[in-house]
This record gives structure tokens, sequence and C-alpha cells, in this order.
């Protein structure tokens, strides 16, 4: 079983990393992009016998406690089975 | 009165912390390994600048787990004084001790250069041998140290005179120009409720020296040291 865990800074919090990578993507010329938000992406492998309910609750406690900060982030969890 | 400095892996200022201690303040201090537990020796803790745990996930978070930060929140609930420098200053931040959020600085750089704070307050045990509104000039040394937090958490600052420092040009107007590194209203530091908790980006403990530029930031430990030698 995988938990996938994504934490992105909260609408309203500058991004300076995703402006610039916005201008860098657009320097290159593709053209429409409104916007680009960077953010961490983690992957936590669980033990298959891991009951996935509760699996999903310790890792959003993770993701609560330590995974992200959550005076700047936001993050979103899904568990593979 | 004894000082202690807190040594993360990856904390790089605490041999300057320590000397300013021991040289300028003339003040018995101790490193403080990061698995020790026991503060009671203690007077007043100084969370030093650096790089603890490689600023891995994010600055000052993982620090936030090592077993002295326990103790350093049963110290700072007992209103003895903690000073977090930079990195310290993250720390404190991510442990909760300090409202707000540091992340990466507005314009990506690190940037380390001297700057000018202007001391917005001096009712804490920090800054009570200097005037308010005084400017001193000491150097910032981050890649995240751009200040962030929401609304309300600004007003409280306000209202409960919580505001420390802020990034001003040489005649000590707030100016946006003079704000390195995007922080809200130009705040450099902060205090804790109960005021006996500093958290600042700039570093006054390598501006104790005209050699090295500024003797600024010996105004802030030697009234943290006249504030400990009314209460110790």
């Amino acid at each position: 079983m995988k938990a996938k865990v994504y934490v992105s800074l909260k609408p309203g919090i500058l991004d300076p990393q995703g402006k610039a990578i916005q201008h860098s993507v657009e320097l290159l010329g593709f053209t429409g992009i409104a916007d680009v938000r960077q953010g961490k992406y983690f992957e936590i492998a669980l033990s298959d016998s891991a009951d996935p309910e509760q699996a999903r609750e310790s890792v959003n406690r993770m993701a609560d406690e330590v995974l992200s900060n959550p005076i700047i982030e936001d993050y979103r969890v899904e568990i593979e089975g | 009165m004894k000082f202690g400095v807190i040594v993360f892996p990856g904390s790089n200022c605490d041999h300057d912390a320590y000397h300013v201690i021991s040289k300028h303040v003339g003040q018995p201090v101790d490193f403080i390994w990061h698995r020790d537990t026991n503060l009671n020796s203690f007077d007043a803790l100084i969370i030093p600048g650096g790089f603890s745990y490689g600023d891995y996930l994010r600055a000052g978070a993982l620090a936030r787990f090592s077993p002295v930060m326990e103790s350093v929140k049963k110290f700072a609930a007992k209103g003895r004084f903690v000073l977090g420098i930079c990195n310290g200053f993250q720390i404190l931040c991510e442990a909760g001790l300090l409202p707000g959020a540091l992340i990466r600085n507005r314009d990506l750089h690190f940037i380390c250069e001297h700057v000018f704070v202007r001391v917005e307050t001096s009712d804490t045990p920090f800054t009570n041998e200097m005037e308010a509104q005084s400017v001193l000039r000491i150097p910032i040394a981050h890649a995240d140290g751009n200040y962030v937090c929401d609304d309300a958490t600004l007003r409280e600052l306000e209202q409960q005179d919580r505001i420390v420092l802020r990034y001003c040009d040489q005649n000590g107007e707030a100016t946006a120009a003079a704000n390195p590194n995007g922080s809200r209203d130009n705040i450099a530091g902060i205090c804790s409720r109960e005021r006996n908790v500093l958290g600042l980006m700039p570093h006054p403990e390598r501006a104790c020296e005209d050699l090295l530029g500024s003797s600024d930031g010996r105004d802030i430990f030697r009234s943290l040291a006249a504030t400990l030698a009314g209460v110790v």
C-alpha cells in the first residue's frame, strides 16, 4: 500500500519559486500560462497489511503535524491499494 | 546568570553567540546539544542561526522534533528568556512558540548584507536598554526570511506591541524599498505574548565588534543581560 501526499502553498501566500518557474517557462516560448504554483510531493510506503482507513487517518496526521506547515500550506492525501 | 546556546546538527552561528556572551556580555555560557533535555541551570537560551537538519522539509521544521525542544517549550512557559536568531526564529515559528512562518525570500536570492532595522518597542527584555525608534545596522544572511502571517495575527501583534524590529532605511523609514525579503509589514523580529521569547532574522551576534562593520547588535545582548541582572 502506498500513500501520496501533495503539499502546496495556500492560495494568497506568495510563491516566488512558482513565479520564477512561470517566467522561465514563458521564456522558452510556452504561452497561455496563467499561474504556476510549486509544492512538495511525498510517497510513503505502507505495509500491505495496513488497514486503509487507519492508514489514511495516520497519514493525514503526518501531513498535518510534520509534512506541511498549516499556517502557510495545504495538503491532500491519496491512499493507493 | 547563565546563558545556553543550543546546538542542532547544522547550526553554524553557535560559536558566534557563545563568543558574544562570554566576551562582550561577560557572563557564563554553555553549549547545549540538541539531545540534552535538562535546562535547569540556565537563565536564558539562544537558538542560533545556521541550517539545522540542512533545512530539510522546511527551514526549522525538523529541529522542532529534537528532544531539547520540549524542554525549551517548558522553559519559555516558565517565563524564562529565549532568543531565536535567523534559523532560531524559523525554529521558534515551526515549534509554535511564535506566530506566523518564514518563507522563501521575495526575490529568491540568499541575501547576505548589512541592513537597517528599527527598534519598534523598548518594552521587551531584549530591547529595554535601547530607545524605541532607534536604528540599528545589523547583517542578515538568509534565503527564507520572508515573514508571513494572517491578518488577525498581524492585528494581534500590533495591538500587543509585539513587533520588535522592522526593516527600514538609514533614516528609520520602514519603506518597501528597505524591505529586503518581502516580509509582511517589514517585520524583522517579533516577541511572544508574554514578551520573553524573541525571534529575529538579523544576526546581532555578527554585529558586536566594530572590526566586523558594526557593533549595534551588542545592545540586544546588553538589554537581555540587564534584564537578567534584575531578576536572577
